[in-house]
């Protein structure tokens, strides 16, 4: 890989990886079962360059914002390289968000110009608010010829000819400004620099390592930090391969696997416990003399990698399971939410470990992540390198609120001081999460700051931590809360927990389901019960990775609902 | 060329066959997220018999945000 000591910028690095591994191929991009692109660096560099020179042309300068709200392929990364080669800013958006939440976001980040999928652009064009839209030059890919694009120019006829010039930036400069939350009222723009991204990048290769050849399939959406990361910096800069997927369609995503001999996937957990699901499932339909063979085989597996995994040997001991995967993968990684500890168990058990960690938008991709040495499913790993935490005002546990400090950490919110002075105090990032060490340095989350109760024994319980009991139970979802999250209380004392149920459609409240919740909660220490449970009617709303949006969800429940209508246990 | 209506019909009858549920239940404009109980991963099955059924191929930006059987049925007819 190159060294990126020393660049000073995403732009030089890009560059000179397109020139170094220029034979390589970097980027594939399927349609379901076609492939519709294969691109070299040296490809790659031919497209960008005219698109760049184009964006010069029309008066993009060194410092200018540019959005994109692309779905995951090719010209999202060959604009962002044609962004970075102007010294331009990104501002890589959500394309789930509505089109009202896009407007929103493009007038707060003041971008001058927007590179849009043609779907996505038409959804802004119909808002009611697009005529305030103030971008000055929009691009739209895949556009059908002929249609009307409001002023809008095709992203395909957007080139010019002639060398751009490469504007360098330096260190500290801003590479890119990414929303972390806030389109309800207060937009969270992370304004990251070129060092935080060259130091993240420089982590996270040392630990997991990208080389020609490999293969990374890019599902999470590339404005995500992880893949943003993980889908084109971290392989670029090595020379390795990057494979899109134009659906999430499960029965495609399986078959890219095997296609394209897929090396590493990030994933979100909730798809990494489906992938588990699904596995299992297959596993219970082997006749009884294959399965005890199965069974074996991972048992041989778990106790020949307890110290680190050897993947030769887990594809030599469990063959058909790693075909299945396409009989490359080295790691699925993961991380954004709860992982629960059986899955990964699972999974480093058939020799596919799983590499959880632990990030946040505002300090780079990840902070801390499990580097297999030895595979632990409990944590969420150890500090990656250059990367300070500290638990601040720790509790008899240990437990307190993780504090960073690293050159990953963003410059700032955009337009923002307060909440920057709020959340970054005397050089150091406060997450809002709280976590504590265990042995071998490694980091487990117990939850976030305010979601907590305490007993009048003095214990502090966390809902996150507690909830793992309940997985599994048979309802659609569930979550845990503390009652005053929920019914925002100005006094200390008769603290409580709540079970959050949502039950599958036509299903009932029954004395069976009841019992198993009481069973489960008996489980637990006498202090750290559920005191009651809550029967919610709607779908959680989640992230675009899947989490639960707990504070959203804790207020609708707050405002549908009355304390009274708990049942207790 | 089937209609409208009959397309809406066939999509009700096959998600109410799929997740066994009765077909009464299932009314057009219902979200079937909710009238089926299921989950996003569970609507791309969905999706796929679907297409496999109509012969046609509804690309995943096609279907985001859509909920309700009725949108459905007039991206499905609108590829027929």
């Amino acid at each position: 890989m190159l060294d990126l000591r020393q660049y000073t910028c995403l732009g030089a690095a890009l560059r000179d990886a397109l020139d170094r591994f220029s034979s390589e191929v970097c980027l594939i991009e399927a349609e379901r079962d076609r492939e519709k692109v294969r691109l070299t660096y040296s490809d790659f560099k031919e497209i960008a360059l005219p698109l760049a020179r184009a964006l010069e042309d029309a008066d993009y300068d060194a410092g200018d914002r540019a959005a994109i709200i692309m779905t995951n392929q090719s010209k999202w990364l060959i604009s962002a390289y044609a962004i970075f080669y102007c010294g331009g800013v990104l501002v890589p958006l959500d394309y789930k968000l509505t089109a009202a939440e896009h407007l929103q976001l493009l007038a707060h980040s003041k971008a001058k110009v927007l590179i849009v999928e043609y779907h996505l652009w038409r959804a802004i064009m119909e808002s009611p608010n697009f005529q305030k839209i103030a971008t000055k030059i929009v691009l739209v890919t895949e556009a059908p010829l002929g249609v009307e694009l409001a002023g809008a120019f095709r992203w395909e006829d957007f080139k010019r000819k002639g060398a751009p010039d490469f504007v360098m930036r330096q260190k500290d400069d801003v590479a890119c400004i990414v929303y972390s939350s806030g389109t309800g009222g207060r937009p969270k723009g992370c304004v990251l620099t070129h060092e935080n991204y060259l130091e993240q990048c420089r982590a996270l290769t040392a630990w997991y390592p990208f080389w020609p050849g490999v293969r990374y399939l890019s599902i999470l959406p590339t404005n995500h930090a992880i893949d943003f990361m993980v889908g084109f910096i971290g392989p670029f800069v090595c020379g390795a391969c990057v494979v899109h997927l134009r659906t999430l369609r499960p029965e495609f995503v399986r078959d890219a696997f095997v296609r394209y001999r897929i090396t590493y996937v990030s994933l979100v957990p909730m798809i990494v416990k489906n992938l588990e699901r699904g596995l299992r499932a297959k596993f219970d339909e082997l006749p009884s003399w294959q399965r005890a063979f199965l069974n074996a085989m991972i048992a041989t597996n778990r106790l020949l990698t307890r110290k680190r995994p050897n993947v030769k040997l887990s594809r030599m001991l469990l063959p058909n399971v790693h075909r299945g995967f396409g009989g490359e993968v080295l790691a699925l990684i993961t991380g954004g939410a709860f992982m629960e500890p059986s899955t990964m168990q699972f999974f480093y058990d058939l020799g596919i470990p799983v590499a959880n960690g632990y990030g946040l938008t505002e300090a780079g991709t990840a902070l801390t992540l499990n580097d297999l040495k030895p595979f632990r499913a409990d944590t969420v790993g150890k500090p990656l390198p250059g990367v300070e935490l500290r638990i601040l005002n720790p509790d008899a546990d240990g437990v307190g609120e993780v504090a960073v400090r690293s050159k990953t950490v963003m410059s700032h919110y955009l337009d923002d001081p307060e909440l920057t002075l709020e959340t970054i105090v005397d050089g150091w990032l406060l997450t809002g999460d709280l976590g504590r060490f265990e042995r071998g340095g490694h980091l487990q989350l117990l939850g976030r700051k305010k979601n907590m109760i305490v007993t009048p024994g003095g214990k502090n319980i966390y809902p996150e931590d507690i909830e793992t009991v309940f997985d599994g139970l048979p309802v659609k979802e569930c979550t845990v809360f503390a009652a005053n999250y929920v019914w925002a209380k100005k006094e200390l004392g008769r603290e409580s927990l709540v079970l959050v149920l949502r039950l599958e459609q036509n299903q009932k409240f029954d004395g069976k389901l009841l019992e198993d919740i009481s069973a489960r909660n008996r489980r637990l220490p006498d202090f750290k019960r559920v005191g009651g449970y809550l029967i919610w009617e709607k779908d959680f709303p989640r992230t675009a990775s899947m989490k639960i949006k707990r504070q959203a969800l804790a207020e609708e429940i707050g405002k549908s609902a009355n304390r009274e209508a708990i049942v207790g246990l | 060329m089937r209609t409208a209506d009959q397309t809406l019909d066939e999509i009700l009858t096959l998600a109410a066959a799929h997740f066994k549920m009765p077909r009464e239940k299932l009314s057009p404009d219902a979200d079937f997220f909710k009238a089926l109980g299921i989950d996003s991963l569970q609507t791309l099955d969905l999706l796929t018999r679907l297409e496999n059924h109509f012969h046609v191929e509804l690309p995943d930006y096609e279907l985001q945000g859509v909920t309700d059987f009725r949108t459905l049925a007039g991206k499905i007819q609108g590829r027929l």
